[in-house]
């Protein structure tokens, strides 16, 4: 089912198959038929692990969204809570627990705390009067969750927010307990690197952890060598700017969710000969895209400009391979022909889609307006004009376009020229307020907070040297045939892959200056392994990185590490982790708080 | 040779007995072993023996002695019982007394006769008391079953983890069951119980009548029932004499046979010989014992596994012979030494003749970081024997928070707890802690103590956000947050339904805003409340819904409505810059399709935003009449987009080659697609030749 986790350097089905063992043994605790009420919130990152024909195998027989009030009826022995631990999902619990009818056959209650179990939680329910009617309360330790063969994602929207705004560390807890965990399953890592404030309270937390667990650890040779625990407020800029790969631009365009993406129907109605296009079907076109799609796989991480000429190649061969049949002569022949027909109808398929959901793109980036926005983009990450009022930004809030695009512009602008002139800054803000309502300052306070705008500090901009340094902005960019991470935004190389890259050749003793002008510490930090447990690299064998993103990543930052995995003098593979997956649009509307 | 077969007996017809003494029990017996209450450990563990007076019914006055005895005779604990009736005694899979009182509190005691802890099998049980109880054992552990005076069931399958079911009724029961059983089915425990000529299964959702198969026709009664070591087996004893032998699931009979004695056994139970697989029932009257025969039972069960020998060891304070058999056997350090010393460490906490740094130090000397080792459960062990100090030296040598947190707060110690919660960076520990102190400290104290955490302070804030918005305020007042007071009040006022209440909630934020220094938001917040107050003016004189729409759409709203002068004055008095103000009506007038009053507009002064913008909304509304209007006005720089816009290819061309400009020449030669367009395009073919040549 999941074959194409283990495609990748590490084997992230073996994460997989660990969590849903965990998940059955929990299941057959409450002997009989079982009724899931669940937390909706968790379908999504559940169903990436297992369907419901393993829940079925384990009479779970009905499935219910947690909501107020009586449960809906049910005739089953057990009634499982797959909730996240918030009091204000106990409190609905409760009331369901409470309003259940005494007179109906007798049912057990169990919860199950995803990822944790809640001491806060339990309190509550006692509290209410009802933790003695459950007789399982455990916890789903689910904290990353493969998504791809070489991606683990917490899937918890609220952690940049938390941790960055509201100094609430749990989902640092929570991405140091997943660690913990991998480490269980892949040996520790022997050496630890990070940049900002969140990242040494993560690897603090770690090394506190690991001597929590001493004894208990499995003799298992590292497969990773290192992990690099990178803030996301390192590298504020990069979400900001407009993904331009094949992946980047579904996300950026339709929002892609737990690797599924729903798109308009029109373009996927099935051809059918005299029909004049009277059925068109209504409901969004749903795809999961992961890289058990061979096509996908292949084209995803590209810029998009350099999309279309493999799937007209692509086309090419396929058709090549449908035409093999007029050849076919032979009984042999033609069995042979015959066997590999599923396996190019697939390919056929999905290449049908992938042409239909490029072409969607290609409207949206040949429109002008798309072109105007990333001119503008271009330029404040190349450094030009970041100092004064932007016309097109003012022409846009003049438009009324979303406000979600013109905070991240004024952002982007903010961070390219480290803080706006204060009158700049004023502007802008008082032109939103006017412009969508005086609720949104609030959304402005946050984005403040957070570092995202801001008043230039004495004047000075910073930016110019940390985008020399780095390399950031590259003008001869190629699309085609990339020979740097630049192309996955046209131009400019996301800074947090920069360090990434900087780290493994030549050492971040290079780059001790800008390291700090960015902010938070930065530190290296040893596990010792056993003698015996101690790695001998192979002459020509590359090194294994985890990168973990704290706050959140994009498309466009994981196709650049997916780059430098392929570089053949590269010398390191990465392995990609996140609390969340995000692109500018998602991450601004986490931080926006709406009042009205 | 006779001295071999001397003491040995004839059995029936073909088989001999002997019987010798192993252990010569040290007891001393007053009366007969039947009037007491007698327990017996599994695997040749320990005996429990307590006199039974009540059932007697005068003799309450004397307290009974409970006696523990190991298996070979040697007294372990005596002690005087100063409790309740005890209905039944049992050990557990752990060697635990559990000693089952009438009121249905169930005593636990270990093996030397300390008391460990105590429970109560339910509340409705004090009124009705308990008639019956056994203790029984699954793969989950023991488990305690009880009969009430009302004639209902409640029982817990594992009192390790306490979780009482009460049995559904029994349809009919007017009197206790003639015999009962537990039976342990698909991992869930249940109750065989007879009534009269009927048999019931009782689990915690139904009472289902029962027809062991095959049973011969005429009885009226069951007499006693026993269930096998593995609840695989069953065997009834009927009134009829006839004792029937079948799986416990009663879906399959194995043998019946009919002993033709009609008297109720004393007791009935399975045993089997050791390394056969053959089972057989042993059925004792008061002398008379009978063995059936016939059943094979397929498992053999190894449950004295090495781990449970070595907790009979450590039980009995054997470290170190338990250490050395460990060693012996080279088990992994957290199976065996480390278990074992934390046993030791357990038993040592409790001599208390030894000073608290002593026995600390001592532990900590022998232990150190041994893996496996749970300093927080020696801690506990010795904050159960009142030294709390102790207890407290050991949690330090603890590394999970999540054990040592409890403790502490449990000893009252909830400082010391908050920072090893916040050490661990566990937010749901901190929390747990936090509302502790809340309920612990004065509001004073407790605001004090989290200024002095600032983790423990954002987590609180977190909480009360969502839960105590109140305190919330209080704590960004004791902090003089000022900028936070006014996003409080801010978020406050649109909670308000009023609109004199939201505007004083305004005010409030405003000044907190001024105090934070924060002009630009205190002015802001001021404006919305200018605003609010016009919008609910316009709403009574223009009868229509103003309130919550931003600035611009209000000044939209008013041009869509043909309130023109409305709209400057609104827009002058909030000083909207020219440019937006001039796409604003733009957008409006081309909405309304008023394009008299747009051309008006468009001449009143020079647009700010240039013409092409004009061009562009007038195409947008499919008026290329209009649009033609105001693409002779766009400037240079946008005339040729601005006459492709309006589909004038050729002027478009014209005024590109003019321009000189490569791009523009390429837009215009990709707009130049019908026949009509091919002199157009070899037009500027032409003047692109030319220009290179320059």
């Amino acid at each position: 089912m999941a074959a194409h986790l283990s495609y990748g350097r590490v084997n992230l089905n073996v994460l997989r198959e660990a969590v849903r063992r965990e998940l059955r043994e929990f299941l057959d605790k409450c002997a009989g038929s079982k009724a899931i009420v669940w937390d909706e919130y968790l379908t999504g990152p559940f169903g990436l692990i297992a369907q419901y024909s393993l829940l079925k195998e384990h009479e779970v027989e009905k499935m219910f969204t947690l909501k107020g009030s009586r449960l809906p009826a049910a005739d089953v022995k057990n009634i499982i809570f797959f909730v996240r631990p918030r009091l204000e999902l106990m409190d609905i619990i409760a009331e369901n627990v409470l309003s259940e009818d005494r007179r109906g056959p007798a049912r057990d209650f169990h919860i199950l705390f995803v990822p944790r179990r809640s001491l806060l939680c339990e309190q509550r329910l006692k509290d209410l009067g009802v933790l003695g009617s459950f007789i399982h309360r455990e916890e789903y330790g689910l904290d990353l969750i493969p998504f791809d063969g070489d991606l683990l994602s917490m899937e918890s929207e609220g952690a940049f927010r938390e941790c960055y705004l509201e100094s609430d560390q749990t989902s640092l807890y929570h991405a140091a307990k997943g660690l913990m965990t991998l480490q269980a399953l892949y040996g520790t890592i022997p050496q630890i690197f990070g940049k900002g404030e969140c990242a040494r309270q993560v690897a603090n937390m770690m090394i506190r952890m690991k001597r929590e667990f001493t004894g208990s650890q499995n003799a298992i040779f590292p497969v990773f060598d290192n992990l690099l625990l990178l803030d996301r407020n390192v590298d504020l800029l990069t979400p900001l700017a407009t993904q331009l790969t094949y992946e980047g631009l579904i996300d950026e365009i339709y929002g892609i969710q737990n690797s599924y993406v729903k798109l308009p129907p029109e373009k996927f109605a099935p051809k059918k000969q005299g029909d004049g296009g009277k059925d068109l079907p209504t409901e969004a076109k749903k795809l999961q895209l992961n890289s058990a799609e061979e096509l996908y796989a292949e084209i995803r991480d590209k810029n998009f400009n350099a999309v279309g000429s493999v799937l007209s190649k692509k086309a090419k061969v396929i058709s090549a391979a449908f035409e093999e049949r007029h050849h076919a002569k032979t009984v042999g022949e033609i069995k042979q022909f015959v066997s590999q027909l599923p396996h190019m109808q697939a390919a056929r398929g999905s290449l049908a889609n992938h042409t239909s959901i490029a072409e969607l793109i290609k409207d949206v980036t040949t429109s002008e307006d798309f072109f105007d926005k990333l001119t503008v983009e271009q330029e404040f990450m190349s450094g030009i004009d970041t100092d004064k009022v932007n016309s097109y930004i003012e022409d846009c809030i003049a438009q009324k376009h979303p406000l979600i695009k013109v905070l991240r512009l004024i952002c982007l602008q903010s961070v390219c020229n480290s803080g706006l002139k204060q009158k700049v800054l004023d502007h802008y803000k008082r032109e939103v307020l006017q412009t969508y309502g005086y609720e949104h300052l609030l959304t402005l306070h946050s984005l403040e907070k957070a570092g995202l705008l801001k008043p230039q500090a004495g004047g000075r901009n910073s930016y110019p040297t940390i985008r020399k340094t780095l390399r950031l902005w590259m003008d001869d960019v190629n699309e085609q045939s990339p020979t740097d991470i630049s192309y996955v935004y046209s131009g400019y190389a996301p800074l947090s892959v920069r360090l990434a890259q900087l780290l493994s050749r030549p050492g971040w003793r290079s780059i001790e200056e800008v390291l700090r002008i960015l902010p938070g510490p930065h530190f290296e930090e040893r596990q010792p392994l056993p003698t015996g447990l101690q790695k001998k690299r192979q002459p020509g064998e590359n090194r294994v990185t985890l990168v973990f993103f704290l706050g959140g990543v994009t498309f466009a930052e994981i196709a650049a590490l997916r780059f430098l995995s392929q570089l053949e003098d590269g010398g390191t593979e990465y392995v990609i982790a996140t609390t969340k997956l995000v692109n500018g649009a998602t991450w601004i509307e986490s931080l926006m708080e709406r009042p009205l | 040779m006779d001295c071999y077969t001397a003491n040995w007996n004839p059995l029936g017809e073909s088989a001999f007995y002997r019987k010798y003494e192993l252990y010569s029990m040290d007891w001393d017996l007053k009366e007969e072993l039947r009037d007491y209450l007698v327990a017996a450990a599994p695997y040749g563990g320990p005996i429990a023996l307590l006199r039974n007076p009540w059932q007697k019914e005068k003799a309450a006055s004397i307290r009974p002695v409970l006696e523990i005895y190991s298996a070979s005779g040697m007294p372990l604990a005596s002690l005087l019982w100063k409790s309740g009736p005890v209905v039944s005694l049992g050990w557990s899979a752990e060697e635990e007394l559990l000693c089952v009182q009438e009121d249905g509190v169930v005593l636990v005691y270990g093996l030397h006769g300390d008391f460990r802890r105590h429970f109560s099998m339910g509340n409705e049980v004090l009124q009705n008391r308990v008639l019956d109880a056994r203790i029984f054992h699954t793969e989950f552990g023991s488990g305690v079953a009880i009969l009430t005076g009302a004639h209902r069931f409640t029982l817990s399958a594992n009192v390790g983890d306490l979780k009482l079911r009460r049995m559904p009724e029994v349809p009919g029961l007017q009197s206790a069951p003639s015999c009962w059983t537990i039976l342990c089915q698909d991992r869930v425990a249940q109750i065989l119980l007879a009534v009269g000529p009927d048999l019931y299964l009782l689990d915690h959702a139904a009472c289902s009548a029962v027809t062991p198969p095959g049973l011969a026709p005429g009885v009226s009664s069951f007499l006693q029932m026993a269930v096998s070591f593995t609840y695989r087996h069953l065997a009834l004893f009927t009134d009829t004499g006839c004792i029937w032998m079948g799986t416990a699931s009663l879906k399959e009979k194995l043998c019946e046979f009919n002993c033709n004695i009609r008297a109720p056994p004393k007791q009935m139970v399975w045993c089997s010989r050791p390394r056969s697989k053959e089972r057989a029932v042993v059925v004792a009257w008061e002398r008379r014992l009978m063995v059936v025969g016939d059943a094979p039972e397929s498992i053999q069960y190894k449950q004295l596994t090495i781990q449970v020998l070595l907790d009979r060891l450590v039980l009995r304070r054997l470290y170190p012979l338990a250490i050395q058999i460990c060693e012996y056997l080279r088990l992994p350090e957290v199976q065996g030494v480390s278990r074992i010393l934390a046993h030791w460490a357990c038993y040592k906490v409790q001599q208390k003749d030894v000073s608290d740094e002593d026995v600390a130090r001592a532990i900590n000397q022998k232990l150190g970081d041994t893996p496996g080792v749970s300093y927080s459960d020696i801690a506990a062990r010795a904050y159960g024997c009142g030294r709390t100090e102790l207890a407290i030296k050991l949690l330090e040598y603890e590394p999970r928070s999540g054990e040592q947190v409890p403790l502490l707060l449990k000893m009252k110690r909830s400082k010391l707890a908050l920072s090893k919660a916040i050490e661990s960076g566990d937010t749901d520990l901190v929390f747990t802690v936090l509302l502790h102190l809340k309920n612990e400290l004065n509001r004073g104290d407790f605001f004090m103590t989290l200024r002095n955490q600032p983790m423990a302070l954002s987590l609180y804030r977190q909480f009360c956000k969502h839960q105590e918005l109140e305190t919330l305020k209080d704590l960004y007042n004791q902090d003089d947050n000022h900028q936070e007071l006014g996003s409080f009040h801010i978020r406050a006022s649109y909670a308000e339904e009023r609109i004199e209440g939201r505007v004083a909630a305004l005010q409030t934020a405003a000044d907190a805003f001024y105090k934070a220094k924060n002009e630009f938001a205190a002015k802001a917040t001021e404006d919305q409340m200018r605003l609010l107050r016009l919008q609910r003016r316009l709403e009574e004189e223009l009868g229509r819904q103003f309130l919550d729409l931003s600035l611009h759409d209000t000044v939209t709203t008013l041009i869509l409505d043909g309130h023109n002068k409305r709209a400057e004055q609104l827009a002058r008095d909030f000083r909207i810059p020219d440019k937006r103000l001039w796409w604003l009506k733009l957008t409006a007038l081309a909405d309304l399709e008023d394009w008299e009053e747009l051309e008006k507009f468009s001449k009143s002064k020079k647009s700010p935003i240039g013409y092409l913008p004009f061009v562009e909304i007038c195409m947008k509304q499919h008026n290329k009449y209009e649009a033609k209007k105001y693409a002779s006005r766009v400037g240079p720089e946008q005339k040729v987009k601005a006459l492709l816009l309006v589909g004038d290819v050729a002027q478009a061309a014209d005024v590109a080659i003019e321009r000189r400009n490569e791009a523009e020449l390429s837009l215009v030669l990709s707009h130049c697609t019908g026949a009509t367009d091919g002199a157009t395009a070899d037009k500027i073919q032409r003047a692109r030749a030319q220009a290179q040549k320059k």
